[in-house]
């Protein structure tokens, strides 16, 4: 529906005229119900009628919802999207004064919130003159997940979806970074200075540019007196100290560096990626080997299937978990109850997981629990009480028998894996 | 015991291992760094090979007896390239290392004291014409041309790769520990000073350095349209953001549902 009011001052007159032949009609046109609480009286100023607010309630009192719910039900006042959020501002950067080039990290495929602060720093780079905004280009390997580039303050996406760029391929990567700075010669380069992706990717850039890069920053001031107009403040040694320099052109930035885009949508326009190099790669990835689940550090585990107290069968459980290749995690009843190890115990007295996909099985939800949990991405829960709070908390809940669930999981991966093993065969 | 490394046999692969002082993140006094010590230990697991320690710097009491907790591993020397003390130490460690290259490096991710910034490694291997490959968790195999790694990666997962020889690899927390340094090899080991040109770092001069101020911790601000929804947002229990819920399903149905969002996540894939 379109934002903009249209008014008719005849219909609005018959509205507001109770004796007019036509008032019923027009009031139920107009969508008010029985009586408007306000409208705009002739000179555009705002009429109330304080009998006609609220609405009676259930048991006959009259009540008055003063949220703004009632009113905004009919016509969605501007800058409300409806719910509860106010609407974003769209920007536009048509022809941006200079580019500023963020390489997220995209674990998983997604912008982790590493990756919004770095962008939301990004757009402190690009926004700090009106006169002259700049872009930020956002430079991504590989088919990204994310649909949320616009919201991040992404003005424009360069896509780097070819083979040679996938798995562990730094040399190609760098090589592709080059190209683009050959081609878009951005001001700035921001990589999110994590252990593995943007702060490796960002030194070897920064060793290819001949730039010195500013590692760990954290902080960005304007400085009127250095050559790119900001200081930068950074960690160094271990962490305990803090460097205070001009803002070079390669950074590579801590998490929370700046507050990330709340308030602007922008554009995120594809941008055609400039033709990559062939790059000759003396480091050849083999792939992943395959871990011994159980031998990883719950607090580091990707994926934890979690057992509790509405586990019967605990055979067909640790079976569910070699299955689908979980790492095992509990609640404190099953470590209490001697079914499970201490060191696998979740939750305020065990292990503070970061699992991107917990699974609880039989397991209540008791708020020690659920702390435990908190930092999950992703959290299905299968229990016999659909009332439980980590139902409230699951992305995704199967309410049946946890043995039943478990049995037929096994016997899906199962399948799931023949037809796969058959697909591989015949390909 | 000392290790093989003094007698440089034929054939055996010529290792080098760039340590420097570290700084105990407590006490603050001198150490063996521990991300170096890591590489060290790396070294002296592997089979046949000639590893030797280099570190440039300057030649004081406090890192000697930093430097000496290396040789206390097993060494009876260590390269000392002697710099001044706001020296880049990048060139000389270049040219030290074309003038004997080794087959392989390694080194640790970052240096615990100074500036710290880990970009050592890459401007080395960058100037060398090297590759590089960061967080060894374990040489698995050496050939002639080629050494075979697993690199670790977040969340306790492992990958493995293949890196042409010459290379630089460094090596972070991932790594097997390094055993301790024995007190006796640590004082009979002998510093063995070279020397080379100490370029001034110009571009650290004009930096201020100072101890670390605590970062402030970001607040968490709910932004909404009415007081209400702030009052809201600020008082609200953990509820479901639009949880789906599968009641009467059949087990089939449910766990074809779990199958699906582990796919979609990506979790399953690698069994598969
Ligand atoms: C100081 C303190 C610290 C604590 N710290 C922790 C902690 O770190 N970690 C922790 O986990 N707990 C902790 N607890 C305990 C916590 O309060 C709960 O008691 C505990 O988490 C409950 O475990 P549960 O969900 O497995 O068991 P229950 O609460 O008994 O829940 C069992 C669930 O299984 C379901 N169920 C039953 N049968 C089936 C079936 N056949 N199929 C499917 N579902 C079924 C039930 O509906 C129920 O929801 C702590 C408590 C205290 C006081």
């Amino acid at each position: 529906m379109s934002e903009i009011v249209r008014r008719d001052p005849r219909k609005e007159w018959i509205a507001r005229n109770r004796l007019h032949p036509e008032h019923l009609d027009v009031l139920a046109e107009l969508g008010e119900g029985a009586a408007p609480s306000e409208w705009p009286g002739p000179n555009g100023r705002i009429r109330r009628d304080p009998h006609a607010v609220g609405f009676t309630g259930p048991n006959g009192i009259k009540r008055i919802d003063r949220s703004g719910v009632q009113q905004g039900a009919g016509r969605s006042s501007a800058g409300d999207r409806g719910d509860g959020q106010p609407a974003r501002q769209r920007v536009e950067i048509e022809s941006p004064a200079f580019l500023v080039a963020v390489v997220p990290d995209l674990a998983g495929g997604r912008l982790s919130s590493h990756d919004r602060d770095l962008l939301g720093l990004a757009r402190r780079l690009a926004d700090a003159d009106p006169q002259a905004p700049g872009a930020v280009v956002a430079i991504v390997f590989g088919e990204a997940r994310e649909s949320g580039f616009a919201e991040a303050g992404v003005d424009r996406l360069v896509t780097l979806d070819e083979p040679r760029l996938a798995g562990y391929a730094p040399e190609a990567r760098i090589a592709a970074l080059s190209a683009i700075e050959e081609s878009l010669s951005p001001r700035h380069w921001l990589l999110p200075d994590s252990a593995l992706g943007g702060g490796e990717l960002g030194r070897r850039l920064a060793a290819r540019l001949g730039e010195r890069p500013a590692a760990g920053l954290w902080q960005i001031e304007p400085d009127a007196g250095s050559a790119l107009g900001w200081h930068a403040t950074c960690r160094g040694a271990a962490g305990s100290l803090d460097i205070r320099r001009d803002l070079p052109r390669v950074a590579l930035a801590l998490a929370e560096c700046a507050e990330p885009v709340s308030e602007t949508v922008h554009a995120a326009r594809p941008l055609a990626p400039p033709a990559l190099p062939e790059a000759f790669s003396r480091v050849e990835d083999l792939g992943a080997v395959a871990v011994d689940p159980a031998s990883v550090a719950l607090g580091e585990a990707e994926f934890i299937l979690a057992a509790g107290n509405g586990i019967r069968d605990w055979e067909g459980y640790h079976r569910a978990a070699t299955a689908l290749g979980a790492t095992e995690g509990a609640s404190r009843v099953a470590v209490d109850d001697g079914f499970m190890p201490r060191d696998r115990q979740v939750g305020a007295t065990g292990t503070w997981v970061t699992a991107r996909v917990y699974v609880a099985v039989g397991i209540s939800g008791a708020i020690q629990h659920l702390q435990g949990i908190q930092r999950c991405d992703k959290v299905v829960a299968v229990n016999v009480d659909p009332g439980c709070d980590m139902i409230k908390r699951a992305d995704l809940a199967v309410i049946g028998d946890s043995a039943a669930i478990l049995e037929a999981l096994v016997t899906r991966v199962e399948q799931a894996r023949q037809e796969d093993g058959g697909k591989r065969d015949a390909a | 015991m000392p290790h093989e490394t003094t007698k440089n046999a034929a054939g055996a692969l010529d290792v080098a291992v760039l340590v420097s002082v570290g700084r105990h993140p407590v006490t603050g006094r001198t150490r063996r760094a521990d991300q170096d010590a890591r590489a060290v230990e790396a070294a002296l697991t592997l089979n046949k090979a000639h590893v030797r320690l280099i570190h440039a710097g300057r030649h004081e009491t406090d890192s000697e007896t930093a430097l000496r907790g290396y040789l206390g591993m097993g060494f009876e020397g260590l390269t000392l390239i002697e710099q001044t003390r706001d020296a880049d130490v990048l060139p000389a460690l270049t040219s030290t290392l074309r003038e004997a290259p080794p087959r392989l490096l390694l080194c640790g991710t970052r240096a615990e004291t100074g500036e710290g910034s880990g970009l050592l490694p890459y401007l080395l291997a960058e100037s060398l014409g090297w590759p590089i490959v960061t967080g060894l968790a374990e040489i698995e195999r050496i050939e002639p041309e080629h050494v075979t790694l697993l690199q670790a990666l977040p969340r306790g997962q492992r990958r493995r790769l293949r890196v042409r020889l010459p290379a630089v690899i460094t090596v972070d927390e991932a790594a097997p520990a390094p055993r301790q340094s024995a007190f006796g090899p640590a004082r009979r080991g002998r510093l063995v000073v070279s020397e080379q040109v100490s370029r001034p770092d110009a571009a650290l001069a004009g930096w201020t350095l100072e101890p670390a101020r605590p970062r402030p911790k970001r607040l968490k601000v709910v932004k909404a349209a009415s007081a209400r929804d702030r009052f809201k947002a600020a008082a609200a229990k953990a509820e479901g953001g639009g949880g789906q819920v599968l009641t009467d399903a059949t087990p089939e149905q449910g766990a074809e549902a779990i199958v699906k969002l582990l796919q979609d996540e990506g979790v399953l894939r690698r069994l598969l």
